[in-house]
Order: C-alpha cells, then sequence, then structure tokens
C-alpha cells in the first residue's frame, strides 16, 4: 500500500513538474506546479512528517503560489506577449539546471550510509519531537530567521502607515 | 444667512475620541437595533389573504355596467375617450340587430371597447364622462402579467357578468355624486 | 476488513456530509429569514409551512436554470473552480471533534473522524487552499469582473490569514497543543478558552468573517461594484456549488470558533449533573451544535448590521490594527504563561 502510494505520488510529481516547465500558459503552470506540491506534501506524510507536510501546504500551496497567481493574473502574461527567448539562454538554463541534478544526486548518494545507522523513530516527524530540537540544538538560527520574518511583517505595516501622512 | 427653522445642524468633522476609534461600541449598538427590529412588528401584509384597507373612493380596475334587465348600458358614444387625458380609450360602434334588445340597452352599442391599462392613469375622468352610467372605476386591482399586450382589456374582461355583478356603489359617496352634478368642471359638461 | 470501528466511521463520515448539507441548505433559508426579520418583514413564507420548503424549491430552480459556459472561457478551470470550492469548504469537518467517546456494547466510538496531531494547522491548511476555488473560477471567467473578484479574494485571504495563524499562535500558546480533540478535552466544563484568549478570540472572529468572505468582508463578490464578483459568468448548478460553498464555510467556520474558543462540545456542569458518560456525550452533540447555531446566527446578524468595507480600509484594518494587535496578544499571552510558570 505504502509503495504504491509512494510511486503514485512520485509519478503525480514527476509528471506535474514536466506539466509545469511545458505548459504554454503561465496560470496552468502554476496550477500544475501546485498539484506537485501536494504531491510532495503527501511524500512528507509517507515519511510520517505530518509538520513538514502541513506547514509545506500552508506556506507553499496556500500563501506562496496564491500570491504567483494573483500576480500572474494582474500581469495578464500570455502566449502572445512572451519574450522570445535566446538559444544560448536556453542552453545557459539546461546546463544550471543539468549541474544541480549532478550536486543533488552526489549530496544524496552520500546519505545512505547515515539513513541506515539511525535508529527508526517514528514519532520524529512530530510537532513535539521537532520543537524540541528546533528549541534546542537550533534555538539561535531558529530565533534569527523568526526574527527575521516579523521584521517583514513589519516593515509591510510601516509602509501602509506610511501612506497615512 | 438666515435660517428659517431652527432645525440646522452643523455637521463637523471633529476629532474621534480613542473609545470612537475602536469602532467596537458603535458596532454592537449597530447590532442592538437590529436585533431589536428581529422582535418588533412586521410591516409586512400577506397580500391574497390579508387586504389593505381600501379608501371609499379608490380607483381601480373598471368595470363596464349592465341594467336591471341584463343588457348592456354602453351606447359607444365615445365621451369617455374623449374625456380620457390618457387616451387609453379605444371603441368601435355598431347598430344594434332586431333580437339584441335583450344583450344591448340603447339602439347603437359598442362592437369592441378597449381599455389600455398601461396608459391608464386612474383619474376617473371616464366615469364623470359617462352619460349612461355605464363605465365605473372599482376597488379591485389590475392584475400583473407577463405581456404587454395582455394589459389592453376588452370587452371581455371589462363588461360584468349577468352571475357575478359588481358592485361600484362604494365609491358613490353623496361627495361623489354631488362632484358629478356639478356640471361647471369642464369634464362633466 | 469491516471491524466496528471501520462501519462506525463510515456511518461518521456519511452523516457529517449530510448534516453539513443539509445545515446549509437551511442557512440560505435562515439567511433569507434573519434579513427578513431585522428589516421588519416576514421572508419566504409560500413554500411549505412558515416557507420551510424554500431550500427545495430554491433547489429545483438552481438545477432548472440554464447552465452556461462562456465561449472564451477555460472550459476545464471553469469547471474546477466550483468543485474546489465545495470540496475545500467540505474538507475542515473531518477532524472536528463532534462530541466525546460514545459507548456502544463496551467498545469506545470517537465522534471524531480522525484526530490529527497537528489539527489547527490543518484548519489552516485548508483555509489557506480554499482560496484556489474562488482565483481559478474567476480567471477562467474571462470577464473582468471576476478577475477583479478573484484578485481581491486572493489578496484578502492571505493578509487575514497572517493575522489568524498569530491569533490562534497565542490559543496554542495557552493550551500547549495542536490537536483539536485535546483543546476540547482540556475545555471540560466551564474552562472555556474564551475566558483565556478573549483578544485572540476578537482577532479570530474578525478573520474567519474575511476568510469565510462574509459581509462586512464580502469584497471578492462584492455587488455594487463588481456585479457578482467571482461568480459573476456562474449560472445554474455551477453557481449553486459557490453559493453552497459559502454556507458551509460559515457552518465549518462556526464549528472551528466553538471548538477553539467555546469549549465544544462541553457543557457547564457536565460531570456533576450525575448522568451516563453516554448521555453526556450526546448532550454534549447537542451542546455543540447550539454553539455552530449561535455563530451561523452572529454571521449573518453582522451581515445585516454593518455595511460593506471599502477596499483600501479592509486591508488597513487587516496590516495596520489585526496584524500588531495579535503579535501584542502572542507577547501578552507569552508574558502571562512566563508569570503564572514561576
Amino acid at each position: 500500500m505504502t509503495q504504491f502510494l509512494f510511486y503514485f505520488l512520485s509519478f503525480v510529481a514527476v509528471a506535474a513538474g514536466l506539466m509545469v516547465i511545458t505548459a504554454k500558459n503561465p496560470v496552468h503552470s502554476v496550477l500544475y506546479l501546485i498539484i506537485a506540491f501536494f504531491a510532495i506534501a503527501g511524500h512528507y506524510i509517507l515519511l510520517n512528517a505530518q509538520f513538514l507536510a502541513i506547514v509545506h501546504i500552508i506556506v507553499y500551496a496556500g500563501a506562496i503560489m496564491v500570491l504567483f497567481l494573483s500576480v500572474i493574473m494582474l500581469l495578464n502574461l500570455n502566449k502572445d506577449n512572451e519574450p522570445a527567448k535566446s538559444n544560448i539562454l536556453k542552453l545557459a538554463a539546461a546546463v544550471a539546471g543539468g549541474l544541480l541534478l549532478v550536486t543533488f544526486t552526489g549530496t544524496l548518494k552520500g546519505t545512505e550510509s547515515i539513513i541506515a545507522s539511525q535508529p527508526f523513530d517514528d514519532q520524529i516527524g512530530y510537532v513535539k519531537a521537532l520543537g524540541k530540537v528546533l528549541f534546542n540544538d537550533f534555538l539561535l538560527p531558529f530565533e534569527v530567521s523568526a526574527l527575521l520574518l516579523l521584521s517583514a511583517i513589519i516593515g509591510a505595516v510601516v509602509l501602509v502607515k506610511h501612506d497615512l501622512k | 444667512m438666515q435660517s428659517l427653522t431652527n432645525r440646522k445642524k452643523v455637521v463637523g468633522k471633529k476629532e474621534m475620541t480613542w473609545v470612537e476609534k475602536l469602532y467596537l461600541p458603535a458596532i454592537f449598538g449597530g447590532m442592538r437595533i437590529t436585533l431589536k427590529h428581529m422582535f418588533s412588528k412586521k410591516t409586512t401584509i400577506s397580500y391574497p389573504e390579508q387586504t389593505r384597507e381600501f379608501s371609499q373612493i379608490y380607483r381601480g380596475m373598471h368595470v363596464l355596467k349592465r341594467d336591471e334587465k341584463g343588457a348592456e348600458r354602453c351606447t359607444a358614444c365615445g365621451l369617455c375617450a374623449v374625456a380620457c387625458p390618457a387616451e387609453a380609450i379605444t371603441m368601435v360602434a355598431a347598430e344594434r340587430k332586431k333580437g339584441e334588445e335583450n344583450l344591448y340597452r340603447e339602439e347603437k352599442y359598442a362592437a369592441t371597447y378597449e381599455i389600455n391599462m398601461l396608459r391608464c392613469i386612474f383619474c376617473g375622468d371616464c366615469e364623470d364622462a359617462c352619460p349612461k352610467e355605464s363605465i365605473f372605476l372599482t376597488d379591485r386591482i389590475v392584475p400583473s402579467d407577463f405581456e404587454r399586450n395582455e394589459f389592453v382589456y376588452g370587452k371581455d374582461k371589462l363588461v360584468e357578468t349577468l352571475e357575478n355583478p359588481i358592485d361600484v356603489s362604494i365609491r358613490q359617496t353623496p361627495e361623489v355624486l354631488e362632484f358629478k352634478k356639478n356640471k361647471k368642471l369642464t369634464h362633466n359638461r | 476488513m469491516f471491524t466496528p470501528d471501520l462501519i462506525f466511521k463510515v456511518v461518521l463520515i456519511l452523516s457529517i456530509f449530510v448534516i453539513t448539507l443539509v445545515i446549509a441548505m437551511y442557512s440560505t433559508y435562515g439567511e433569507r429569514k434573519i434579513a427578513a426579520f431585522m428589516q421588519d418583514r416576514l421572508g419566504p413564507n409560500r413554500a411549505g409551512i412558515f416557507g420551510i420548503l424554500q431550500p427545495l424549491a430554491d433547489g429545483v430552480k438552481m438545477f432548472m436554470k440554464e447552465e452556461l459556459i462562456p465561449d472564451i472561457s477555460n472550459k476545464v478551470l471553469f469547471i474546477l473552480g466550483p468543485c474546489l470550492a465545495m470540496t475545500t469548504a467540505l474538507m475542515t469537518s473531518a477532524i472536528i471533534p463532534w462530541g466525546s467517546n460514545i459507548n456502544i456494547a463496551g467498545t469506545d466510538f470517537s465522534l471524531q473522524v480522525t484526530d490529527l496531531n497537528i489539527g489547527v494547522l490543518y484548519v489552516f491548511a485548508v483555509t489557506s487552499i480554499g482560496v484556489y476555488g474562488i482565483m481559478i473560477g474567476g480567471w477562467a471567467s474571462n470577464n473582468k469582473y471576476s478577475l477583479l473578484g478573484a484578485l481581491r479574494a486572493s489578496s484578502q485571504m492571505i493578509s487575514y490569514e497572517i493575522a489568524m495563524g498569530l491569533a490562534i499562535i497565542a490559543l496554542i500558546m495557552s493550551t500547549g497543543t495542536l490537536s483539536l480533540k485535546e483543546i476540547s478535552a482540556a475545555q471540560a466544563g466551564f474552562h472555556w478558552n474564551i475566558f483565556v484568549q478573549p483578544l485572540g478570540f476578537l482577532i479570530f472572529i474578525i478573520c474567519s468573517f474575511a476568510e469565510t468572505n462574509r459581509a462586512p468582508f464580502d469584497l471578492p463578490e462584492c455587488e455594487t461594484e463588481l456585479v457578482g464578483g467571482y461568480h459573476t459568468e456562474y449560472s445554474s448548478m455551477k453557481l449553486g456549488f459557490y453559493l453552497f460553498a459559502e454556507y458551509i464555510n460559515m457552518f465549518i467556520a462556526s464549528a472551528v470558533i466553538s471548538t477553539l474558543y467555546f469549549g465544544g462540545y462541553n457543557f457547564p456542569f457536565m460531570n456533576s449533573i450525575g448522568l451516563s458518560s453516554n448521555a453526556v456525550a450526546i448532550l454534549g452533540v447537542i451542546f455543540l451544535f447550539a454553539k455552530i447555531f449561535f455563530f451561523i446566527f452572529f454571521f449573518m446578524w453582522v451581515r445585516w448590521t454593518i455595511p460593506r468595507f471599502r477596499y483600501d480600509q479592509l486591508m488597513r484594518l487587516g496590516w495596520t490594527v489585526l496584524i500588531p494587535l495579535a503579535i501584542f496578544n502572542i507577547l501578552l499571552t507569552g508574558a502571562i504563561i512566563f508569570a503564572t510558570n514561576n
């Protein structure tokens, strides 16, 4: 069952990812990207990382993609006014993407032994376990990033307030 | 300028206090009002079962009366059509044949008689002008319809039936009868 | 395969589904009745006694209407829009604890479809993807009014989600759990969260008005400016789905508010009146629904009282009032927890 779900979700994720690149209409690309995100969230759930899965949906599918979609709708992008890209640019993009793939495979290839040495813990993806790790081992980076996000919110509020005067 | 009444109010845009800026008291005030209205008496009148009280001299849908023997009173003189300020009335006159004495009272009668209810302003001048006491405005309401041409009422809808005579005496108060006798008014001549 | 637990779950899911739909149907009737009463009118009273069959008449009307799909619209997405709106509206009901455990023939059955350990976040995630139904439908209609409605919906949702999330964080801080079942259980008797988090509740309820697109925040479908907003081009049952989704959202939002802040299925003196646990559970379900109905009434009450915001006022309220207030609420909660723990 789990294996079947894994292959199904992987298929959906990869297919949706391919459609993101090949779809002619930018709005369709964004919608396929959302499907891909949902498939990835499904993978997180298979890994028993429910917190990550739900946060993934909230942040990426629920907020960032909504923003993307509304910006694309506002700009009214379509096939006709899309600038033609030169072949050199396409080649550069392909090389960059290929390099990223090589880097990922290289990095992940070395992790097999690490995974095997770790004891399996089915509570690892739960909020409690995650909170313990975040607030003990990674307290400083966590607080710094929280402060960064808070300052972004406050910055937005200040920008709106400034408009009043 | 000198104000004629003392009801004038100077409206100013004054700075709101902190409590007013919260808007919550104002919102709760509004919600109290709407809640109060939930339990207040409803003004709706459920029409077909319940009707609003009519004025005694209400002028509604017309009727063409018959006389005591059941013959139509209208003689197609055309005075109503002339009196009509909205030009809503048209008619075609015809001569009475032998054997139709029980149908039409006069020797001349209206073969067709049409009132366009969309043009009619229900002023009642036709009733005042009628020399034969044939046309009357009643307390009935002209029903609504989907088609415009359905509002041109012919004799089928205007003439009262023998089985169901329409009572027109409600409107004929002493004041109205007195008014009709006053021949100084142009349309009564 | 067919364990009693599985059968119970299937029955529970089906009954929640049916109850949700019936409540949404009768919310449309309730809305019209309440609007009428508040305006000194009688409201629909012709279909059946007191107009009780009005929702059926409305449903038949919706089905009978001509189905129009604009020629230049994106047909797939045009149909997908209302479906998504309906699906996301129904999804949240899965994790709301409708009552405490019920004991049938010696086995305990939970009146909750599933208890996620991240329950509150699940609610939040479903609300955040709920906007796609509106956005996709609005864009696919290929109509300027629809597009404007969709854009308004998206920016309104994102803006108010922040304040809503911050209000929920304060609640989570004081309850110490994300599971809705545990949050409900912790409010046993009369220890409702409204007394712990009054400010958080105020922020949450304002945001839930914005998230369900109800007046005074119904700018995405603002008929005075945008004809019909995102559903301008919709007709027949697809329009019905959008309208239905709004009422389901309202029902679910009321259920979430009742569960998070008003004790869920708990009621005062539930353990001291000496009833069996099954009787308490059933009474609890009744109390939960009473609370939900009150909040549905409250949603309508506000709609027929407060005029619609202007769009810049809406954004200003969200960003300059609610977000700072929510952050202040978090600080306050943190300070109180710190003080009581020491």
